[in-house]
């Protein structure tokens, strides 16, 4: 036997990496990027050419007047002379600035909401059915509060945005909290996180995927709070985007009206989109992520 | 909390139980897990614990590893130790590379880049995993998760290491390979290894000394040494043996809870 012990190892050497090597074969094979690509876009195409059709032989049927729903033509030619219009993009630039900083600002208190009801007892007993409340309750439900609050101003959709918006990002992070599995944590402590280090090194990045779908979820939110606060709140000296709307209806210019719901719609995928796809980085960084969801 | 006294440099390595006691609950529901238990455990020594469910062996890991408060006795580990734990499941962090997951205790203990660098490299050298630093954990088999693992719980640089049925949830053939892993490891970094295992024939396998643990509560029933020269193979006459007796004496114990 102990003759044996030189030649063991080398065999032991050559049985490990034979034995590795046979194990994770096969794992990583896939169709190409490009075909991928291919079977995720096409449904979404057809879809959108059905959509229209159905739109167009709406319009053809003669169910309303062509003043008050215009055709796909119609209403994408006036979407083209509005994409190279001032108008578009000083409003744009209103609703977005109003957008990045509503959401900010709901991201900040809703990290801090949520990490404090994550680790605070008394405040989870207190705050923690309250958040879901407030995340049931229909945004545009605040506005008459807030026009009586701040009067027609940008504080009113400010207000109105960081609480439609916080909500869904505090939940996100007390279930990401919530949910870090207890083996890991311990793991973590064994190897020597504790305190702060524990949250920065296992809990953070533990709860990050929640942390992001919060953060997807308050965007929608924030979007619907937003473009609700500027057809309500309509301020003369700035066109944002959802004044022009409300612009387009009292002039009854149906094609401009849907051209710039056409608009809202895109920025708003846009965004989500990019949500998306954080979302789905950090799960094939994790091996979460299902073949299907390729 | 594991109470650690101030005791002489040759105890390094060394675990000591006194009279350890486990309770879980209060009152009527309260359950003993453990039960006055006293072990030694020498510097370098490998003590498998063999027991049937409900004996308390996870139990007793959590308490010498810090992770859980004592109902009574004592744990004495030499000063300054922190002993490292592996679970059955590796316990990988899923966000982190390899390489990522091993330099955690590095991180955490200040290391300078270039050192952490260096001993990453180096432990994954010694778990045949070289090649594979840059793979996420969930790109890995059962076996070399497992052996990340055990690397990164090397990269404590304890001499006392704790494994809760660390390949309970492999294949045969791996374990039998992460058997002369570890019975090498062992050897060249003289550590002293606490092993938790209910497979009798593992446990004559590796261990210099086995002690069984009775069920409900955790009492010490049985202790053997294991004289069998190593290295060992796990279908030895000689390792079969030892693994009869144990088995035997097992047996025994369950019986006991059928009456």
């Amino acid at each position: 036997m102990a003759s044996d012990t030189l030649a063991g190892t080398a065999r032991n050497d050559a049985e490990i990496s034979g034995l590795d090597a046979l194990e994770i074969a096969g794992r990583e094979k896939g169709p190409s990027r490009l075909r991928r690509l291919w079977s995720a876009t096409w449904p979404k195409f057809a879809a959108l050419a059905l959509a229209i059709a159905i739109w167009q032989a709406v319009v053809l049927s003669g169910w309303k007047e062509p003043w008050a729903l215009p055709g796909p033509a119609v209403v994408f030619a006036d979407l083209g002379h509005y994409l190279v219009s001032s108008a578009l993009w000083e409003g744009l630039a209103t609703t977005a600035r109003r957008a990045a900083v509503g959401f900010a600002a709901a991201v900040a208190v809703g990290l801090l909401l949520g990490l404090g009801v994550a680790r605070v007892k008394v405040l989870r007993a207190a705050l923690g059915s309250m958040i879901t409340a407030l995340q049931t309750m229909p945004s545009i439900a605040w506005f008459p509060l807030a026009i009586l609050l701040f009067q027609l101003s940008e504080q009113a959709i400010f207000f109105v945005v960081v609480l439609g918006a916080a909500p869904s990002v505090a939940n996100g992070v007390i279930h990401g909290v919530d949910y870090v599995p207890p083996l890991l944590v311990r793991a973590g402590r064994n190897l020597g996180a504790r305190g702060l280090n524990l949250y920065r090194y296992v809990i953070a990045p533990a709860a990050l995927p929640a942390i992001v779908a919060g953060l997807k979820q308050g965007w929608a939110f924030a979007w619907r709070s937003l473009m609700a606060g500027e057809l309500l709140v309509v301020i003369a000296t700035r066109t944002s985007i959802g004044a022009q709307l409300t612009y387009a209806r009292e002039l009854s210019e149906a094609p401009r009206l849907m051209a710039i719901m056409i608009v809202i719609l895109v920025v708003g995928l846009l965004v989500d989109t990019a949500f998306g796809a954080a979302d789905k980085a950090i799960r094939r960084r994790w091996g979460v992520l299902d073949q299907a969801g390729n | 909390m594991t109470s650690t006294t101030t005791t002489p440099r040759s105890a390094t390595g060394s675990v000591a139980l006194r009279g350890v006691t486990k309770v879980y609950g209060q009152g009527e529901q309260a359950v003993l897990a453990l039960d006055g238990l006293s072990l030694d455990v020498a510097p370098g020594e490998f003590v498998c614990l063999v027991g049937a469910s409900g004996c308390g062996k996870s139990t007793l890991l959590n308490l010498v590893a810090g992770l859980d408060r004592l109902s009574g006795g004592t744990i004495e580990v030499g000063e300054g130790v922190n002993p490292g734990l592996m679970f059955q499941e590796p316990a990988l962090f899923p966000w982190s590379t390899v390489e990522g997951n091993v330099e955690v205790p590095l991180k955490l203990r200040g290391l300078p880049r270039d050192q952490r660098r260096a001993r990453v490299a180096e432990l994954l050298r010694t778990v045949h995993l070289s090649d594979f630093g840059r793979k996420r954990p969930h790109q890995l088999s059962g076996g070399m998760r497992q052996r990340v693992a055990l690397a990164r719980t090397l990269a404590l640089d304890t001499p006392v290491l704790l494994m809760d049925e660390p390949f309970g949830a492999l294949d045969a053939m791996t374990r039998d390979i992460l058997h002369d892993e570890l019975e090498r490891i062992w050897g060249e970094r003289k550590l002293t290894v606490l092993f938790v295992t209910h497979n009798v024939r593992e446990a004559a396998r590796l261990a210099d000394r086995i002690v069984l643990l009775s069920s409900r509560p955790g009492r010490i029933i049985y202790s053997t040494r294991v004289d069998v020269p190593r290295p060992r193979r796990i279908d030895s006459p000689e390792v079969s043996a030892i693994a009869a007796e144990v088995t035997d004496r097992l047996r025994k114990e369950v019986g006991r809870h059928g009456q």
